[in-house]
């Protein structure tokens, strides 16, 4: 991955085309997540921790091994647990790493108002720069993945970055470099879809997961993140993972036909006013008629 | 309103006699009301499109304006609470209003003697009033849901997903309200414009466009032959 790769090919809230995009063909890349080779030991936990410069925060202990609910502004990776009973009644611990998919079609970036507050690279990264952040949080609408999280104090959404710094000067992800399984990888996005339904094939044919797959939803363009999960029919079942995550609707509609129909009827009511203006001119007042100008005849 | 708000002078043309439309605390608040929502409209658009979100730069950049906008919402609201409470019975809608709304192509033609006379405020400016007021309660509650939606959790998510529609469409109603409120009495109709800064119109103005209040506040009853012929 060279340095290049981080040619910007999408920019938030921004009038007008982006500045040379286009200009290189390049790799997109891809983090793939293994969930059925996951042991939840949270060394991409610390790993992601480390590399950002946080401290461990407090963790919140809701009965399970999952260090918190959900991730935070300062904790953009999380391993998410759950105890699934299978219908042959065999228990199943389920791990998912959650951070931001990286989507093609990122709704974060679609909803933020503010110029070059999230960017897109050619390499598929989807980043956010919080020195052009307003604090809106419109981001999190965005989101069909619950991933921008909100600062109070700094009033600026941080997630992860896919390691954008380290991405660019060649270097992997810092939690795949921490992970003792093997259960992440980072590539080429070919790569990775080749490598995870290789993976996935596996298990249909001869771990006994018939539903096995591959998780790379389309109803985002598809996820510069992918898993392979041991039951890609119910994703729901891994920390509340999206079956069919979409932008959503009200955002499509707010920055898609409402957007086109407010300007229309604002630059037109202008327009329709000064026509008005020209066509009949101002109101102006009438004298009072002679017979009713006089206070003689107040009752 | 009494006739000791007419100034009365010697002269003979009483047409040019001034009487008191607007009290100062009715300015205040209205200019008050007016620059709040100035703000939230050049904020608000500064969000609402890329192409306008150099409007932003002007009242002090992004953060600021995200930073400011709600809260001169609320500076909002509290004047338009305080007009509703001066107006309402003002405001009220009346047969004669619905008379005078079933006329308003002769008010669009300028033809203003075919219209039925009307009081205070005609049908257009207390449509204007209930517009803002119903539209201000929706922007207010959605409003609040976009300030700190970070604190709503993720499955009341959709309370997100429709405060931003409602936010957004009822704005743009405002908006189109405001506009033709400018409009209105900044360019159209000749002496609105003073009467909310000095609060007086002359004898002729209040004759011609709120006929029926201005034989209110002169303390007379309204001769049959100011009703329009028709
Ligand atoms: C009544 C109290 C109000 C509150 C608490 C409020 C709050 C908010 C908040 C929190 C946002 C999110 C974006 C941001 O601030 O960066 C917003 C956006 C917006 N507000 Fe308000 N607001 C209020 C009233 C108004 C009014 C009266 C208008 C009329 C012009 C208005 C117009 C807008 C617009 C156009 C947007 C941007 C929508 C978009 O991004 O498409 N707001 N408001
Ligand atoms: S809070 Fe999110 S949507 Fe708003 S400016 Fe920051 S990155 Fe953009
Ligand atoms: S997961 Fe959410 S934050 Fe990450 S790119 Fe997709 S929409 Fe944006």
């Amino acid at each position: 991955m060279s340095q290049a790769s981080t040619e910007i090919v999408r920019i938030s809230g921004h009038a007008g085309t982006v500045p040379g995009a286009g200009l290189n063909r390049e790799y997109q890349v891809c983090k793939l997540v293994d969930t059925t080779t996951c042991i939840g030991c949270k060394a991409c936990e610390v790993a992601c921790l480390e590399w950002n410069g946080y401290t461990f925060s407090e963790t919140t202990f809701d009965n399970t091994y999952q260090t918190m609910p959900e991730t935070a502004w300062n904790y953009w990776n999380l391993i998410k647990f759950n105890e699934h009973e299978r219908a042959d009644g065999t228990m199943m611990l389920l791990m998912r790493k959650d951070q931001c998919m990286h989507c093609a079609d990122p709704g974060c970036l679609a909803a933020c108002p503010a110029d070059a507050a999230i960017v897109q690279y050619a390499n598929g990264i989807v980043d956010f720069q919080e020195e052009h952040c307003i604090g809106c949080g419109y981001c999190m609408t965005g989101c069909p993945f619950n991933i921008p999280k909100f600062d109070p104090p700094s009033r600026k959404v941080f997630k992860c970055t896919l390691c954008n710094d380290r991405v660019s000067v060649g270097l992997e992800p810092a939690c795949i470099k921490a992970c003792p399984t093997g259960c992440l990888h980072f590539g080429t996005k070919p790569e990775m879809k080749e490598l995870a339904e290789t993976r996935a094939s596996h298990l249909r044919e001869n771990s006994g997961f018939p539903d096995a797959g591959v998780y790379d939803p389309a109803g985002v363009g598809g996820t510069h993140v992918i898993y392979v999960l041991h039951d890609a029919k119910n994703p729901e079942l891994y920390g509340g993972l999206p079956k069919d995550p979409r932008i959503p609707l009200s955002v499509r509609l707010w920055k898609g036909p409402l957007k086109w129909l407010g300007n229309l009827a604002m630059v037109g009511g202008i327009v329709g006013m000064a026509l008005h203006y020209m066509r009949f001119g101002p109101k102006k007042e009438e004298p009072i008629p002679p017979n009713e100008n006089s206070d003689e005849r107040r009752v | 309103m009494t006739t000791d708000a007419v100034s009365r002078s010697s002269a003979a043309n009483q047409n040019e006699e001034t009487i008191v439309r607007y009290t100062f605390f009715e300015r205040i608040n209205h200019w008050l009301g007016a620059f709040s929502y100035i703000y939230l409209l050049i904020t608000g658009l500064a969000f609402w499109s890329p192409y306008l979100y150099w409007l932003a730069a002007i009242v002090g950049g992004g953060p600021a304006a995200r930073f400011w906008h709600p809260w001169f919402g609320l500076v909002f609201t509290a004047s338009l609470f305080v007009t509703f409470v001066q107006w309402r019975g003002d405001m009220q809608i009346t047969d004669a209003d619905r008379a005078w709304g079933r006329a308003i192509p002769d008010y669009i033609k300028n033809e203003d003697d075919k219209l039925p006379p009307v009081g205070r405020f005609n049908f257009g400016q207390k449509l204007f009033f209930w517009g803002i007021f119903y539209g201000l309660i929706l922007l207010l509650l959605s409003g609040v849901m976009l300030w700190y939606t970070e604190t709503l959790p993720w499955s009341l998510r959709f309370v997100r997903y429709a405060a931003i529609l409602i936010h957004a469409s009822v704005a743009l109603i405002t908006i189109g309200l405001f506009l033709i409120h400018v409009y209105m009495s900044a360019f159209l109709e000749e002496g609105s414009f003073g009467s909310m800064i000095l609060g007086r119109v002359t004898r002729a103005w209040a004759w011609t466009f709120h006929r029926t209040w201005y034989y209110q506040v002169i303390g007379r009853t309204q001769p049959s032959s100011s009703l329009p012929k028709r």
